[in-house]
């Protein structure tokens, strides 16, 4: 909570004793590092700090962390995280999920937690598999995708988290991935937002679906397939030489060569976070044709909703006095009077 | 018409002129208002010191069409000056405001009571829709019982003329023409009706004026009716009750009032999430509106984010409750073993309705036994209470609560879709009564290491086997719970054999230890010939069938059993003292299975699964089969009764069970 006095902490502060059991080289262990070290840099407060999950290998989050933590069941972590912060709202709470906990199982809470725009961070771990079960197909897995339980390939068309996230009515959507250095920056980001942040992190899952986000994710050319978006600033990517346009016949983005950094001249568009009609271009960008949109893509808060759910109760409390008896007695009643046989 | 003019009794209750009881029925299409004619007859008849116990009888459909057999609307009171325990067997009123409504119901109608028919709807059309080849006020079918037939529908325009209301508008007043008529037929007062006229219709005083005029009208036409007719007026003497302030009340109200009354001894706000559903909606309707008390509601997106929201609630703090019907109860069955794993308090209040699947969306059934008491994956042991009538249910709720905090767990709330609708006179008790249970959250650290070293156990038990609340947000007790095994006492992740063995029995043996009160008689010895044995809303028409029974000398007692599980330590000691045991259940036998595995005894199971209540005569007639000598005859299945209830889902031209529209 923002509103809060921030208060200091390090890394190890934030490290339970809990030993972490991710597979070796999971990049789970990478975010897991960056929310260690981004809590202390927004001043959080363990105490106040809840992580909730569902069911999964990112779900096991929770454990690691040495603040509240409440593992739930597969799918639901929405619904409990609401609870909570209905039942408390004072509570930092960051929910951690997976593609099948969130978008499969879960897909149905997750939507409705984003349109109600509950005061939360949403840590979507992507890897496009299922990685607890040994190796299923999940629903960001792309077409083709050779599995135990799809042998000749998946054939149904894999859901887009972000996009998702937005047609939900989600008022804050960003992208990072696993081992990226800005990692950090989009967790602020996201915790600065009053309201429902939804963050997709790609996740590497070394087992069952090794490097499949490394077309955009590793190291070498890095720059020429990333877009790192910030607010105020120009659609600008591999070094500054490329950029992103909006094409007013097409109404549609379209990749431009910028020629000496005159990104101005070259019809680059400059990203307001608060642009839905853009935001829902970004979150579609087709990978390949385009860079990966990463970073702050929407961010345009609205009330939330355990601030109108509170105000309600108070409106709905005042000058009203919580009165048991007089509840108990309400409506119409009758009195039957002691008959003189009674005894007094 | 001869034989049926023969199967008149020699007098009838009415004819006595003081009867000691009287069922009305007040039958209609779901258009024509009887529920509220119902409902406001009963506030009369409370208010004449009668008891009382209602059942209204509506059809699934929410806009059903107008005069058929399936869009008839029913209520159904039965009222006297001696204790009332059940709506009554067999109406000695109908009045019936259509053809359709006189069919369903003309069965039930006790011989020589009395049909009270507006001729007005007696025309072709309606009795074509209601499948009458001739007109059953004139073709002498009726003649076992009395009949009064008059055109209410013109009288009732004639009444409201005065107002300029059209006809359709006019006709909307005919429900209270009949309310009048029936309120002089009782001897009652109409101003309290004539009052809530008033606030009812306070923007519409010509609604209002309308109305009243109905009302005066139809309560005039007794007067002149009883010089030419069967119609009498009867009165009949307010019942003994102890003294106090009293109300009516129905079971979806008194669990919504039990729940707030519960959180309060608790000293806890209460967070109550819900999803619609039939007939447990009326629950999340009623807490709804009672903010002020702590109360906040959420209606979630479906029944699994309901109860996880409640128990997130209940995780942070808060008494967390959820609320549904067996279909929706399916559902969180999951979550309940979360709430069960991590021994986090909740109260889930099950209305009961026919099943399996949507089953019988508004009939009543106590078929989700197994499902409350087994219904989940793995050794999850929780403890269930049942009410056993409307005001019943006022306790049972605290009961829950108070278990539920006290023993940090889910706690199953039995009541059905009977309770839930029906109304009973309540005796309004003082809130100060009651012993407060508040709840205790740990605020520092309860064990310590070897070298003295402060350390948090959060799974470390108490004298009752319940583990500390902790709240997130307490200083140095951050710590992690979920639904995977944990260490016995730091909760930690532990799938040791070992250490499972010790949770499970933990998990056991905090429910089977929780302090229930001792199993007391309903009515009648403590020993004796036969025990008939209930749990939930059946209490009523055993009740008074064993009072019947025992008036004719027979050697029987009630037991109604309020703690399904844990069952109260004394229950076999106490049945053992009677030569046999009768369960009577609406279901198969599921409450008799559970006797059975627990107390080893040989238990009788009498069974009903047509969505209706035991009727009285029925319970009377299995007692019975104990005493008469012939052997191997007890128990086994009461039979729909046709005579009883309509059909749910009679005049259907292919005879199809289409699903009720609008029904959940």
């Amino acid at each position: 909570m923002n509103d809060m006095t921030p208060i200091q902490t390090t890394l190890k502060d934030w490290e339970s004793d809990q030993e972490v059991r991710w597979c070796p080289g999971c990049g789970d262990y990478a975010i897991l590092k960056a929310v260690q070290r981004t809590l202390p840099q927004i001043g959080a407060d363990p105490k106040n700090t809840v992580f909730v999950s569902g069911i999964g290998c990112s779900s096991r989050f929770p454990y690691y962390m040495e603040t509240y933590g409440f593992h739930t069941i597969h799918g639901r972590a929405p619904a409990f995280a609401t609870g909570i912060k209905l039942a408390n709202p004072d509570l930092d709470v960051w929910m951690v999920t997976g593609d099948g906990d969130g978008l499969s199982i879960g897909g149905n809470h997750l939507m409705h937690l984003l349109r109600r725009n509950v005061n939360l961070q949403v840590m979507l771990f992507n890897n496009e598999i299922y990685g607890l079960t040994k190796g299923q197909y999940s629903p960001t897995s792309r077409i083709g995708t050779t599995t135990p339980s799809t042998p000749m390939g998946s054939v149904d068309r894999p859901a887009n988290p972000c996009a998702f996230a937005l047609g939900s009515g989600a008022r804050f959507v960003a992208r990072g991935f696993d081992v990226s250095k800005n990692l950090p920056d989009v967790l602020i980001a996201a915790h600065r937002h009053q309201g429902a942040a939804f963050i997709e992190i790609f996740q590497n899952c070394i087992v069952y679906n090794k490097d499949v986000f490394n077309d955009f994710a590793a190291p070498k050319g890095a720059e020429d397939r990333q877009l790192w978006l910030t607010d105020g600033e120009p659609m600008l990517y591999a070094g500054g030489t490329k950029g992103i346009k909006l094409d007013l016949d097409t109404l549609s983005l379209q990749v431009v060569d910028v020629v000496d950094g005159d990104w101005q001249s070259a019809g680059v568009i400059v990203h307001n976070v608060k642009n839905r009609a853009i935001a829902h271009m970004l979150v579609e960008l087709p990978f390949g044709p385009f860079p990966m949109a990463l970073g702050v893509l929407y961010d345009d808060p609205r009330p939330t909703f355990e601030s109108a759910v509170i105000e309600q109760n108070a409106k709905a409390s005042e000058g009203r006095e919580a009165n048991l008896a007089k509840l108990l007695a309400k409506g119409q009643t009758w009195t039957v009077a002691p008959s003189a046989a009674d005894p007094v | 018409m001869a034989t049926q003019a023969a199967e008149r009794p020699a007098q009838t209750p009415l004819e006595t002129g003081t009867p000691e009881a009287v069922v009305v029925r007040f039958a209609g299409d779901s258009g024509d208002g009887m529920q509220l004619t119902g409902g406001q007859f009963t506030l009369s008849t409370a208010l004449a010191g009668n008891d009382l116990a209602t059942f209204p009888d509506f059809p699934a459909e929410i806009r059903a069409p107008q005069g058929t057999l399936f869009g008839v609307s029913a209520f159904q009171i039965n009222f006297g000056s001696t204790q009332i325990e059940t709506a009554g067997d067999a109406p000695d009123v109908l009045v019936a405001m259509n053809p359709a409504a006189l069919k369903v119901n003309l069965a039930a109608l006790k011989p020589g009571g009395l049909i009270i028919a507006d001729t007005g709807e007696f025309n072709k059309r309606n009795l074509e829709k209601a499948k009458y080849e001739t007109n059953p006020l004139e073709d002498g079918s009726l003649a076992k019982w009395d009949l009064l037939a008059f055109d209410i529908s013109a009288l009732t325009i004639e009444a409201v003329k005065p107002f300029g209301l059209g006809n359709k508008d006019a006709l909307r007043s005919k429900n209270m023409w009949t309310l009048g008529l029936a309120l002089w037929m009782f001897d009652r007062d109409r101003q309290p009706i004539v009052d809530w006229l008033k606030g009812k219709f306070k923007g519409k005083p010509e609604i209002a004026d309308a109305n009243i005029a109905a009302l005066n009208a139809g309560h005039a036409y007794g007067e002149t009716a009883e010089l030419s007719g069967p119609l009498k007026k009867l009165t009949i003497a307010p019942v003994e009750s102890e003294p106090g302030l009293y109300r009516t009340i129905t079971g979806a109200e008194a669990v919504s009032l039990g729940l707030v009354a519960g959180a309060q001894l608790a000293e806890l706000p209460m967070f109550f999430g819900g999803y619609p559903i039939t007939p447990a909606s009326a629950i999340l309707h009623y807490l709804a509106r009672m903010k002020e008390f702590g109360v906040t509601t959420f209606q979630a997106e479906d029944e699994i984010a309901a109860v996880c929201a409640a128990i997130g609630a209940s995780y942070a703090g808060q008494l967390g409750v959820t609320s549904s019907s067996g279909p929706g109860i399916a559902l969180k069955g999951e979550a309940m073993g979360l709430a069960i794993m991590t021994e986090l308090p909740l109260v889930i209040v099950n209305s009961q309705r026919g099943g399996p699947s949507t089953g019988l969306p508004t009939k009543t059934e106590q078929s989700d036994l197994y499902q409350a008491v087994y219904g989940r994956n793995g050794d999850a042991p929780m403890p269930v209470i049942a009410s056993r009538s409307p005001a019943d249910a006022f306790e049972v709720a605290i009961e829950a609560c108070r278990i539920a905090v006290q023993y940090m767990t889910p706690v199953m709330l039995l009541t059905d879709g009977y309770i839930a609708n029906a109304a009973e006179p309540w005796k309004v008790p003082d809130p100060a009564s009651y012993t407060p249970f508040p709840a205790k959250f740990l605020e520092e650290k309860n064990a310590k290491d070897a070298d003295g070293t402060e350390r948090l156990l959060p799974y470390k038990r108490d004298e009752k086997g319940a583990r500390p609340w902790i709240k997130p947000g307490t200083p140095g007790l951050m710590h992690r719970i979920g639904g995977i095994e944990k260490h016995v006492d730091t909760g930690n992740i532990d799938y040791s054999p070992a250490n499972h063995q010790a949770m499970t029995d933990a998990r056991k043996a905090k429910i089977d230890n929780i302090v229930v009160p001792d199993q007391d008689v309903a009515l009648g010895d403590t020993t004796g010939r036969l025990a008939v044995v209930g749990w939930g809303s059946t209490f009523g028409p055993i009740h008074q069938a064993v009072r019947r029974a025992r008036k004719n000398g027979l050697s029987v007692s009630h037991v109604h059993v309020r703690h399904v599980w844990p069952l109260p330590q004394n229950l076999g000691e106490l049945l053992s003292g009677f030569d046999q045991v009768l369960v009577p259940e609406m279901n198969t036998g599921q409450f008799k299975t559970v006797l059975r595995d627990q107390l080893f005894i040989d238990a009788k199971s009498l069974t009903k699964t047509s969505g209706q209540p035991f009727s009285i005569a029925e319970l009377e007639a299995a007692i019975g089969k104990f005493f008469n000598g012939t052997p191997n005859d007890e128990g086994g299945e009461v039979l729909p009764n046709a005579g009883q209830l309509p059909e749910p889902d009679s005049g259907y031209d292919d005879g199809s069970r289409k699903r009720p529209k609008g029904v959940n």
